[in-house]
């Protein structure tokens, strides 16, 4: 019909309803996951105006920012959640999903967890669809082929009432990571190298397609971390083409197509990769052999520096808005320019959230931990499964037992300390080495010091207690 | 959402100019699971003591004011966080219109979202619809896109013609794509003809395995 055309202009053309002469156009949304947060106004809505959903069977949801990641059951009745809101919140989910029909999984389901570890983990996600949430990290389905992105609380009603949403495209900008990874680097130092490449801002207005041969190497776990984080640098949405890796995930997967749908719908994914001769409007490049193991220092995801290196000093920016963050950003963690990175000590240790809490994640930092002890000075180091079921495979791999020995908890899943809603945090001026996507002033509690890092640093960190270079603990 | 056409009405005057969201509804009432309740909220720095007592001497407490469906502000009102809450806790609270010199862009399109009325007047005009407010009610008709009084004042106004058209009908944005009802039902026919491993995903009826 057209000329050469990228994944994202494909999955677009595919969604249009209509197109407007103002430049936006009406478009479908396949998939629309909800959670107890961003969505009892949107019910609310629908209730005054006398609305229905338009699609419930492809609507599912699942609880996941407020419940608490210790124990929900003892003698076979569910534990109350203290927080009264959170409470609130949860069980308004449950009762709107009652009133408007909508699947819902349960907190004490094995199959509960984070958005978008169970979108995927279900095969409601699946290439080619338009997949929403309301929540910023909804790019993470874009791993599969998926155009994905977050909402707000009026475009989660708007969706449930007409299944479609107004939006003006966005322009398609290619990040090519071409070559091999080092030794002991993972998806999440990709994905860190990425934002403090783009800045934090470096991606707005585009939608990322994550190319070349280490995206192409890299297992489908890993490339939702790195299309998680897209939002870090600004982009609403990041995108990996489907390809025989992304066929074979969906194989095995509950709610996936079957028999001769399976095969028309591997063929569709087949053809949804970017066109030889198609433009972008942007490219960027990444030389894999030059990452390094990552770790942020600022309050930033785009203030990122190896392991090996030293805490910059404002001075080193030439912007100077930047420096002044910079200086802002130092004060609030408590870090001198020219400190060593690997000298800076840790209290806390997160291994979890949507960026690293899929079975990969943890098998990555249980093989740095497995012998080893918590260095004293940690006080708090949490492991907390993406989803009840990567829960089960983790125990049935016996990793629990290798983080429980060592001294961590093993926790039900949920998001957790990855955003201070729930009962995990971090306390004031402790310092966290934490496997989640932001390290804003406040994330992880009201003065909480967050580093970023992989689940193999985090885990490395929590035996040494202090930021560490993985590859000095693994052979 | 409810049509808007003509209303008169009791107005507040308010008037304080650079009024932000977080004075039209402070942070710590986002956790809420309703826009209905919210109303109680609305300027709570302005209208409760510190110990949580009604504060006699704000507007917003006098009982000729109270549920009044107009509210006059100052120059760049809802300035500040882009927060739906904002809109939500003043229609909670009864205002169905409200008239300034200026809106903040995200405050103005919230508004609208939320069926209420943003009129656009120059100061002079608002200075004095400040002072007829305080003894007598005011009229605004939309259709003719005019502001009044019974002292024969007569403020017209500019307005978007898409949001006139929304606000005269009663359309959320919600309300105009389900007018196009018929085209996203025959791109779902044909959507789920083509891909048909796309409807069903999930359902109350549904098991998950």
């Amino acid at each position: 019909m057209s000329g050469p055309r990228t994944l994202y202009e494909k999955i677009w053309d595919d969604h249009v309803v209509e197109r407007r002469p103002d430049g936006t156009s009406l478009l479908y949304i396949d998939r629309h996951i909800i959670h107890e947060v961003t969505t009892p106004q949107a019910f609310e809505g629908l209730r005054a105006t006398g609305r229905r959903v338009r699609r419930p069977d492809l609507v599912l949801a699942v609880p996941d920012h407020n419940v608490p990641t210790t124990k929900r059951v003892e003698n076979g009745a569910l534990l109350p959640i203290k927080d009264p809101q959170s409470a609130t919140q949860v069980s308004t989910l449950k009762a709107n999903c009652a009133e408007f029909g909508i699947e819902h999984i349960e907190m004490t389901a094995r199959e509960q967890g984070i958005v978008h570890v169970v979108g995927p983990e279900q095969g409601f996600t699946l290439p080619g669809t338009t997949v929403v949430c309301g929540d910023s990290h909804t790019s993470t389905h874009g791993a599969f082929g998926a155009l994905a992105f977050g909402i707000g609380t009026s475009e989660v009603e708007h969706v449930l009432a007409t299944q479609t949403l107004l939006l003006k495209q966005s322009k398609p900008m290619e990040v090519r990571v071409e070559g091999q990874l080092g030794f002991s680097i993972t998806p999440k130092d990709v994905a860190l190298a990425i934002c403090g490449e783009l800045g934090a801002a470096g991606g707005t207005g585009y939608v990322l397609e994550y190319t070349g041969s280490a995206i192409r190497d890299m297992s489908i776990e890993g490339r939702m971390t790195v299309c998680n984080m897209s939002i870090e640098a600004g982009a609403r949405s990041g995108l990996v083409a489907p390809d025989e890796k992304t066929v074979a995930y969906f194989a095995d997967k509950p709610r996936a197509p079957k028999g001769a749908v399976w095969d028309q719908a591997v063929a569709y994914w087949r053809s949804l990769a970017t066109d030889a001769g198609a433009e972008y409007a942007k490219s960027v490049f990444i030389d894999a052999a030059k990452i390094a193991p990552l770790v942020t220092w600022g309050t930033s995801p785009e203030d990122v520096a190896p392991i090996t290196g030293v805490v910059p000093s404002p001075a080193d920016f030439a912007d100077p808005s930047k420096q002044a963050a910079v200086a802002k950003a130092l004060e609030y963690l408590g870090l001198t320019p020219g400190q060593r990175l690997q000298d800076v000590e840790v209290q806390n240790i997160f291994i979890g959230s949507c960026t690293n809490s899929r079975i990969e994640d943890l098998r990555a930092a249980a093989a740095v931990v497995k012998g080893r002890k918590l260095a004293d000075n940690i006080r708090q180091a949490l492991v907390v499964p993406g989803s009840g079921l990567v829960k089960l495979q983790a125990e049935a791999e016996g990793l629990d037992r290798i983080f429980t020995e060592a001294g961590f908890e093993w926790r039900e899943p949920g998001c957790s300390m990855c955003l201070g809603m729930n009962p995990d945090k971090v306390p004031a001026g402790e310092r966290c080495a934490s496997t989640s996507n932001r390290n804003f002033v406040g994330r992880q509690g009201p003065g909480a010091r967050t580093h970023l890092l992989s689940p193999a640093m985090a885990a490395a960190a929590a035996i040494t207690g202090r930021l560490t270079d993985v590859r000095q603990l693994v052979a | 959402m409810q049509a808007f056409t003509l209303l008169t009405g009791t107005a507040i005057p308010f008037g304080q100019r650079n009024i932000d969201t977080d004075v039209i509804i402070p942070a710590r009432h986002l956790k809420a699971i309703t826009k209905a309740g919210l109303g109680v909220w609305a300027f709570e720095t302005i209208r409760y003591n510190e110990d949580g007592s009604e504060n006699p001497n704000a507007i917003f407490n006098q009982s000729a004011y109270k549920g009044a469906p107009i509210l006059i502000a100052g120059d760049n009102f809802g300035c500040g966080s882009s927060r739906e809450h904002a809109a939500w806790a003043l229609g909670d609270m009864g205002v169905k219109a409200i008239i300034a010199p200026s809106y903040s862009d995200i405050f103005s399109g919230n508004a609208f979202k939320n069926g209420i009325l943003a009129v656009v007047l120059p100061q002079e005009a608002v200075d004095r619809l400040l002072e007829v407010a305080k003894e007598a009610e005011i009229t605004i008709d939309l259709e003719n896109q005019v502001v009044t009084t019974p002292y024969q004042d007569r403020f017209e106004f500019q307005i978007d013609p898409f949001r006139k058209h929304c606000l005269l009908n009663g359309l959320d944005e919600i309300g105009i794509t389900l007018q196009m009802a018929d085209k996203i039902s025959a791109f779902e026919a044909t959507r789920d003809a083509a891909k048909p491993w796309l409807p069903g995903a999930a359902g109350l009826d549904r098991k998950a395995s």
